[in-house]
């Protein structure tokens, strides 16, 4: 009887976390596409999310790019395939590794502090305060934050792309000996439109995963500066593991023909 | 000569599991006057704050303001209904992320939808009707004492000069002559707006110095009512010991030895 009561605990518990969940998505969904639309705080938010991002991401993915080349031509030498190194930098860098490398650094800077920054909200009553000012919390803190995070993810792994491949070409024509000519050339020949705008949309979904798992856990944290530090770890694990979940799917949705 | 009371509680219960915060709260305040809620620490008088204004939802009963019902209200109902609310936070609850100024208009520019030139005039004036000046208006709060925060926090919750003003333990964790500081301004404050206020402390001098009638809230109950100048001839021995301050008497704490 006492297993059954525990195993009947943890499914009840798990089914009030995933309709609190959705209940919050949903919410937070719909206050993004309704007015007042907030301007200043969204702007406030891409500016954080994607300006201050940048030297991070740019030195994830300089160096993904330069390690990608090395290790390609490594391999690919003991089956002689050397000329294949710039293809496979792009379309690893495009596909793959720039939103995902993003996503996970960004995960670990903005999803973090929006919760650490909600979740202080939270434990001091700064969100009730809104509230009591007439302040719907979704509208002010939620939305903002999704739709910076939207907004501002494909821009910073686009430039995480010119980055990545850019390393990629330093290290193949710089260090391996290729010719940069033809390395360019091998670059841009297989390269289609679908392997950036994946990558793209990819990202796009990332910043949505990241922004909602920092709102979310910030949100609901409670307890004073132990919850707050739970909601931030919460709030990066939850987002990374989300990202790679979906960066499978979306990859399968893409390229599985 | 209003027909209702301006707030009207009726057999309010609040549950948080097996614990009975709130247990049958039955009460009436009316328009213009000071109420004082006192109570010892655990005793549910936040908790009856916080049905009020809507950021908890009871259990059971009904809370009525201007003889509207509250309870299960829509998000645009609970909006207008908000806009009749000031409340004082105990912790302040100041927004880290604006400046003094700014958190004394919030009311004004999001609520309201005022102009920010206007609201950080009208923000001025609510803070010298506190005591404080233009030099520190574009300070963060972090940069203020316990005290000073107190004062900005009760400009804003009479910046939109709102019908009613809560004060939740409002002289809690300041030096007892800044805590009469914060006593006189709430009276002032309250006169001058003309508000309904509703305060809820365990400081008894405060209580006694801001209340026109109090209430004692034990266990979710309220054990007595009546004008602040009868509480020493109240006849109630919880009210009796709360009142002195004793160890001694029917209220005993859970001590585990």
């Amino acid at each position: 009887m006492t297993l059954l009561a525990a195993v009947g605990r943890v499914f009840l518990a798990f089914l009030e976390r995933t309709g609190r969940f959705t209940i919050f998505t949903l919410t937070a969904l719909s206050h993004c596409v309704r007015p007042p639309v907030y301007g200043r705080l969204i702007g406030r938010q891409m500016i954080e999310i994607g300006y201050f991002s940048l030297p991070v991401v740019g030195l994830t993915a300089i160096f993904t790019g330069m390690v990608l080349a090395l290790q390609s031509h490594t391999g690919f030498a003991r089956f002689s395939a050397e000329g294949a190194v710039a293809t496979v930098v792009v379309l690893s860098v495009t596909r793959e590794l720039g939103p995902v490398m993003a996503g996970l650094m960004v995960a670990g800077r903005i999803g973090a502090a929006m919760a650490a920054e909600i979740g202080t909200m939270q434990v001091t009553e700064q969100v009730d305060a809104l509230v009591t000012l007439s302040t719907n919390p979704f509208k002010y803190l939620v939305a903002p934050r999704i739709i910076a995070g939207l907004l501002m993810l494909p821009c910073l792994v686009l430039v995480a792309d010119i980055i990545g491949v850019f390393g990629g070409f330093v290290v193949g024509a710089y260090q391996l000996g290729y010719n940069p000519a033809t390395y360019l050339h091998s670059t841009w020949e297989f390269l289609k439109p679908i392997d950036v705008v994946s990558g793209l949309v990819k990202a796009s979904v990332f910043g949505f995963i990241i922004s909602l798992m920092g709102c979310y856990n910030g949100y609901y944290s409670k307890g004073g500066a132990q919850g707050v530090g739970q909601a931030t770890t919460n709030a990066v694990v939850s987002a990374s593991i989300l990202i790679l979940t979906t960066n499978y799917m979306l990859t399968a949705l893409f390229f599985n023909k | 000569m209003t027909a209702h009371p301006k707030i009207q509680l009726v057999d309010v219960h609040k549950s948080f599991g097996p614990k009975r915060v709130l247990d049958g709260v039955t009460l009436d305040i009316a328009a213009g006057e000071s109420f004082v809620v006192i109570g010892g620490s655990g005793t549910g008088k936040s908790v009856m704050l916080k049905c009020i204004l809507g950021l908890m939802r009871p259990d059971q009963g009904s809370i009525l303001v201007d003889g509207e019902e509250t309870v299960g209200l829509g998000a645009r109902a609970r909006e207008r209904i908000l806009g009749k609310f000031g409340m004082l936070f105990q912790g302040a609850a100041l927004f880290d992320s604006l400046t003094v100024w700014e958190n004394v208009a919030f009311g004004l520019i999001q609520g309201r939808r005022m102009d920010r030139r206007k609201a950080r005039e009208a923000a001025m004036e609510r803070l010298f009707q506190v005591g404080l000046g233009a030099d520190i208006a574009n300070l963060s709060p972090a940069e203020l004492s316990g005290g000073m925060q107190k004062r900005v926090a009760l400009a804003r919750a009479i910046a939109s000069q709102p019908e009613i003003i809560f004060f939740d333990e409002p002289t809690t964790g300041l030096d007892p002559i800044m805590a009469d500081v914060i006593n006189d301004l709430i009276v002032k404050c309250v006169k001058e707006v003309g508000a309904t206020a509703v305060s809820i402390t365990h400081d008894m001098h405060s209580a006694r110095k801001i209340g026109d009638r109090l209430a004692m809230l034990y266990h979710g109950k309220l054990i007595w009512v009546g004008r602040t100048a009868d509480i020493d001839r109240s006849g109630n021995d919880y009210v009796d010991q709360f009142i002195h301050g004793r160890a001694e008497g029917p209220i005993k704490m859970e001590l585990r030895r």
